[in-house]
């Protein structure tokens, strides 16, 4: 009997089912889900529910979808509180509180990066220009002058480039620039041995065209840079000029060994063109910022002493003068003779035409000094130097 | 660097009881205690007062269902699972943006809370749709389907408002509305 109670309820409900619309279906499942159908409604429907899974899945899905509705609903209503709540905080207020403020110089920066970069580059621009215009780039340390002779060199050149359109013009003949002319750069130089091997600064004679050395009677002679030691500034050169004859025996030897601190010293040289003498004594085994190829002398020596003699009271060469502190008054420095010694080892046997002995004989110890210079004069030459 | 944030602090049971309570000034209190807190890790991560609105709002809206639903266990402390949803937000939507650099100035301690952002985020998405199928519904379809499910009015209410002469039209309409509503949300 149950069962067949069971059928007749479940055609019943089929039969409506295809009469049923859709609209009247979405509301029994309202219904359903609302709780509102009456007890036998309920039964009637869960078994509907049970048999078709169309039905079944009709109301599952209204479920959701019903709920997600509602629960945007709620999303909403809850950000509206949530914004009038935010709208009671004075944002700006905490903002200024919370932010972590960097310090002074990172906010000036980020604000005017653009404009202190520009003014930067103006600076940085305008410094490297000032310092390449007067030369401070090319010299590695302002404190530090090398005794070279700067001679006016446009004006020089200017006359040299008259004086050899004219000679050219007027008088059809080749002639060698005059010994009056004093060239670019002038420095001291002084000989080795009588056959015309003669030392100077590297410096002095660096980029040099030609090269003419003179001596104290106002000779000049075409020399050649034939060996050169930029590292300690040492330039050996030779005279290949004609006109030249033998010196004599040079009248002072090379000291080997180191000399000590306190000892007279004494130089000869040709600062501004003219031969000058100067005395002191040896201040410091070691040279320009602790330099150990160099002594430090208290000899008062001037642009164009480079590559003069620096002598003991025996005649015994200790150095080659080479330059100056600036911002020292009297501190000079000299290039150790041992290390001129070397130089002269170390160059190639090819290089020499003639056989460099130097001398070994010291023939101005004992004498007073002007005796001594009187000697050393013939010796010591003005280094003339020639370029473009 | 870390600034004392001040207010007095309501204990964190008091805060989830309030949210089941449906407690106005709990819920005002939650916010204001901890929005100093956010404010500052956004603001100081390429971030501004907007984004940190958007972002506590929403993590505050994630902490709400989770109370509501009743699986919020307080393990740690609300502080710290503010801060830690803040900053996950927030990284993600730094790396939508690409404003995020690599790393971010932390203010606080935190922990992982990748599972409880990819919920939020799988229902927003819904919330979106939602959103969208409403507005393309129009009205006065729209009207009627939040005035009935949503603000739970009833029929009588409706049919009035909107002038219907009986119950029975307006229920027509009702489901039709609906019907077009779930066919706007589903084709999206």
């Amino acid at each position: 009997m149950p069962a067949k109670a069971e059928k007749a309820v479940f055609s019943a409900i089929i039969r409506s089912e295809k009469e049923m619309s859709d609209n009247q279906l979405t509301e029994l499942i309202e219904r359903y889900l609302n709780d509102e159908m009456s007890h036998d409604e309920r039964i009637q429907f869960e078994l509907l529910r049970k048999n078709d899974a169309a039905v079944d899945s009709r109301v599952t899905e209204h479920k959701q979808f019903i709920g997600l509705l509602k629960q945007y609903g709620e999303r909403l209503e809850l950000q509206k509180r949530l914004d009038a709540i935010h709208n009671e905080i004075d944002v700006h207020a905490l903002k200024e509180e919370v932010t972590i403020h960097p310090a002074w110089i990172v906010q000036l920066w980020r604000h005017h990066h653009s404009k202190i970069s520009v003014a930067a580059s103006i600076a940085i621009f305008a410094i490297l220009s000032t310092l390449f215009f007067t030369g401070k780039l090319n010299s590695h340390d302002s404190r530090f002058v090398e005794l070279r002779d700067e001679v006016n060199r446009i004006k020089v050149s200017n006359d040299q480039l008259k004086k050899t359109v004219n000679t050219s013009l007027i008088v059809a003949k080749p002639s060698k620039p005059k010994p009056s002319n004093p060239g670019n750069f002038r420095g001291t130089g002084f000989a080795l041995s009588s056959n015309g091997y003669i030392v100077t600064n590297y410096h002095v004679i660096k980029d040099a065209d030609s090269v003419y050395v003179q001596n104290a009677m106002g000779e000049s002679f075409h020399s050649k840079v034939i060996y050169t030691e930029p590292q300690n500034d040492i330039a050996i050169l030779e005279i290949n000029d004609s006109t030249f004859k033998n010196l004599g025996a040079v009248p002072y030897n090379f000291k080997k060994s180191s000399s000590d601190l306190g000892e007279n010293v004494f130089t000869f040289g040709y600062p501004g063109g003219e031969v000058v003498f100067g005395q002191g004594t040896l201040a410091s085994a070691n040279g320009y910022q602790g330099d150990t190829t160099e002594y430090q002398v208290s000899v008062p020596v001037n642009p164009g002493n480079s590559g003069g003699p620096l002598l003991d009271d025996k005649g015994n060469v200790i150095g080659i003068i080479n330059g100056k502190q600036t911002q020292v008054a009297g501190a000079a420095f000299a290039v150790k003779s041992s290390y001129l010694l070397k130089a002269i080892q170390n160059i190639p046997s090819d290089s020499l035409s003639k056989a460099l002995i130097l001398n070994s004989k010291n023939t101005l110890a004992g004498l007073s000094r002007p005796q001594q210079l009187k000697k050393l004069k013939n010796y010591v030459f003005m280094v003339k130097v020639y370029n473009q | 660097m870390n600034k004392e944030l001040k207010a007095s602090a309501p204990t964190d049971s008091e805060i989830v009881l309030g949210i089941l309570n449906n407690s106005e000034i709990v819920l005002k209190k939650l916010y204001t205690t901890y929005f100093p807190m956010v404010l500052q890790l956004i603001i100081n991560n390429n971030g501004n007062e907007d984004d940190a609105k958007d972002i506590y709002q929403e993590a505050i809206i994630v902490l709400y269902n989770k109370v509501k639903s009743g699986q919020f266990e307080l393990s740690s402390k609300l502080k710290t699972y503010i801060y830690s949803v803040c900053r996950r937000l927030w990284l993600k939507r730094l790396s939508q943006l690409n404003r995020y650099g690599g790393d971010i100035r932390d203010f606080e301690e935190y922990l992982p809370v990748d599972d409880e952002i990819d919920n939020h985020s799988e229902r927003d998405i819904q919330f979106d749709k939602m959103e969208n199928a409403l507005q393309l519904l129009g009205e006065p379809c729209k009207t009627i389907m939040e005035d009935f499910y949503i603000h739970n009015r009833s029929m009588q209410d409706i049919c009035e408002r909107f002038g219907y002469t009986n119950a029975d039209n307006a229920k027509t309409q009702k489901y039709k509305c609906l019907q077009r509503l779930k066919k706007l949300f589903f084709q999206q």
